[in-house]
């Protein structure tokens, strides 16, 4: 599984009320989330962001409320994998429940500049910055994660297992 | 090697002799918490999971408290849809308007929660419950979803910082005050992953509440819990509420702590978090120049009695600002039935402020006192991000109720002896 796209490049501790604001809390629709990603901190996300982006960012990513809405929305608005130096850890546990890429790593974090074109391998954590020829080493995920996130999340990948069983 | 408080819990909860920090467990769960805004997203993923039961009924807590009373008709339609689980599967513990509370004054107020105990809850706050000695951290919905269903969870085991207390608090300090000096300290990334657990003389210098309010905002540093030991006024509280049998779990003498951070409580001043991070921590006494347009008291945070009276004793014969909106908002129906009782109520009224029925309202920014740009707010809630009560170019600075009631009167953030004296 692979990831390609422009970088969308923020701060540290960037939390889940600036990734998707309270005030649009009184939906579940994945779309309406997408809609207001990111919108209190870049208003221009929503018009920059295209399928396949990636959203790099330094500590403490997703910090905050426990809102599964914020991975929703940043996986609905069509991004690919989210970098960061760290994430808050409910964050951390919410994306991979639902599906959602994201790899820990400082190097690529301090490396990759907004608008540059990045490719990431899951299988290897390798994170190649094209616009810099530059590579940086994640840590990948173990095989039962990255299956859990190719199906989708954690309910998804139960219901394969049981589907199989 | 010896356990923290919240590792040997963790380890009795996954039939386990011993954890060790770093290990991934499978930990059978006392009590499962979703609200009107988590549990939506919750019931979707188990009924697009197939289950058709839930694990115990008497076990799982749904309260509406976010959105609610209804503020718009989403916000209501989502209630409903949780009215409806609760009905389906005759869930014990469902709190709607007129017996809801918020939720994590609440769930400690009827007994649901006791020392000893592991709890999960799709809300950040639901770390508050560390203050009765049980292990409790804030999960997302799908992981509701999923133990709603099973009655379990995995955890990975945490490591831990001591955070030893010593001294007393000063008059007006509060355990708000208490742990915006820490996150000062440590930073909102200070305990990322890691229980803070409380220990030292100070502890008991330390009424239930102030332990509510230090172990609620333990997320606001990162932490995954934040836990206090269980003692008299721990067993105080709990009796009369909890009607199970419970078992207190002590730290081993020989537990392993990643560092210690030393907090007197004699040099604890009234403390007020800056926009936008509540590690950006000052004295209260250098706000002078912050005219502020609205004071919130209330939240999971510092909605419960004690905070409602240390408002009172401030706002007791004084008149709040000319234009500075007050709103004062009891966390559960029992603080506002004795907020009315003890005259606490009229003391606010009569100051200019208005009394809401309980709900986080405010808090996240959901309704009931929005910002405007430009606007500032001393808020006793836990969060004063961007946008948190509103306007990006709005204001939130953290503080406690006496703060927050002085800096009402004052017109700015003030320290509780600007006003009285």
């Amino acid at each position: 599984m692979n990831a390609h796209g422009t970088a969308h490049k923020y701060g540290d501790h960037v939390d889940t009320d600036v990734i998707i604001p309270a005030r649009y809390l009184n939906t579940q629709s994945h779309a309406e989330l997408a809609a207001h990603c990111m919108e209190d901190i870049d208003r221009d996300f929503h018009t920059k962001n295209r399928p396949g982006d990636i959203m790099v960012a330094g500590l403490n990513f997703g910090c905050g409320s426990s809102r599964e809405h914020a991975p929703i929305a940043i996986k609905a608005a069509g991004v690919s994998c989210v970098i960061a130096k760290n994430f808050a850890r409910i964050f951390y546990r919410n994306a991979i429940n639902i599906g959602m890429p994201i790899l820990e790593c400082p190097a690529a974090s301090e490396g990759i500049g907004d608008g540059d074109e990045v490719s990431v391998d899951f299988d290897t954590g390798v994170i190649t910055n094209i616009t810099k020829n530059e590579t940086y080493q994640a840590e990948p995920f173990p095989p039962f994660i990255r299956e859990m996130i190719a199906k989708g999340g954690l309910m998804a990948s139960l219901r394969a297992k049981e589907a199989r069983a | 090697m010896g356990m923290t408080m919240t590792q040997k819990i963790l380890a009795r909860h996954a039939g386990l002799d011993s954890v060790r920090p770093g290990q991934l467990i499978q930990a059978r769960l006392d009590l499962v918490l979703g609200n009107d805004i988590t549990t939506p997203v919750a019931i979707n993923e188990f009924e697009a999971a197939g289950f058709d039961r839930v694990f115990d009924k008497g076990k799982i807590a749904l309260v509406m408290d976010h959105f609610a009373p209804n503020k718009d008709i989403k916000a209501a339609t989502q209630c409903k849809q949780c009215r409806a689980f609760a009905r389906r599967f005759d869930i014990d513990h469902y709190y709607d308007v007129g017996q809801m509370g918020i939720e994590h004054a609440l769930l400690p107020e009827r007994g649901l929660v006791a020392p000893g105990e592991a709890v999960i809850g799709a809300d950040s706050h639901t770390c508050t419950y560390g203050a009765l000695g049980a292990f409790s951290t804030g999960v997302g919905s799908t992981d509701m979803g999923a133990a709603m269903a099973a009655g379990e969870t995995w955890f990975k085991v945490p490591s831990a910082i001591r955070v030893n207390l010593t001294g007393k608090l000063q008059p007006h300090v509060s355990g708000k005050d208490v742990i915006l000096t820490l996150i000062g300290r440590i930073g909102v990334d200070g305990a990322r992953y890691q229980s803070l657990e409380f220990t030292g003389p100070g502890v008991r210098e330390l009424t239930i509440y102030d332990r509510l309010t230090i172990s609620n905002m333990a997320i606001e540093a990162g932490a995954k819990n934040g836990i206090f030991p269980v003692d008299d006024i721990t067993r105080a509280y709990v009796a009369g509420r909890v009607d199970r049998p419970w078992e207190a779990v002590e730290a081993d003498g020989d537990a392993e702590y990643e560092r210690t951070v030393e907090i007197d409580l004699d040099q604890v001043d009234c403390t007020v978090a800056w926009p936008h991070l509540p590690e950006n921590a000052r004295s209260a006494r250098e706000g002078k120049d912050i005219a502020i347009d609205q004071i919130v008291i209330g939240s999971c945070t510092n909605g419960q009695l004690p905070d409602m009276a240390a408002a009172a004793e401030i706002l007791k014969g004084r008149r709040l600002a000319p234009g500075v909106r007050g709103i004062v908002i009891p966390a559960t129906q029992s603080v506002y039935r004795e907020c009315m009782h003890l005259g606490y109520t009229d003391v606010f009224l009569d100051a200019g402020c208005i009394v809401s029925t309980p709900t986080c309202g405010p808090c996240l920014g959901g309704y009931m006192g929005i910002l405007a740009a430009g606007e500032r707010c001393v808020s006793t809630t836990n969060r004063n991000f961007v946008g948190r009560m509103g306007h990006v170019d709005s204001e939130v600075y953290l503080a406690s109720p006496a703060v927050a009631a002085a800096s009402g009167i004052a017109g700015h953030i003030a320290h509780p002896e600007e006003v009285l004296k």
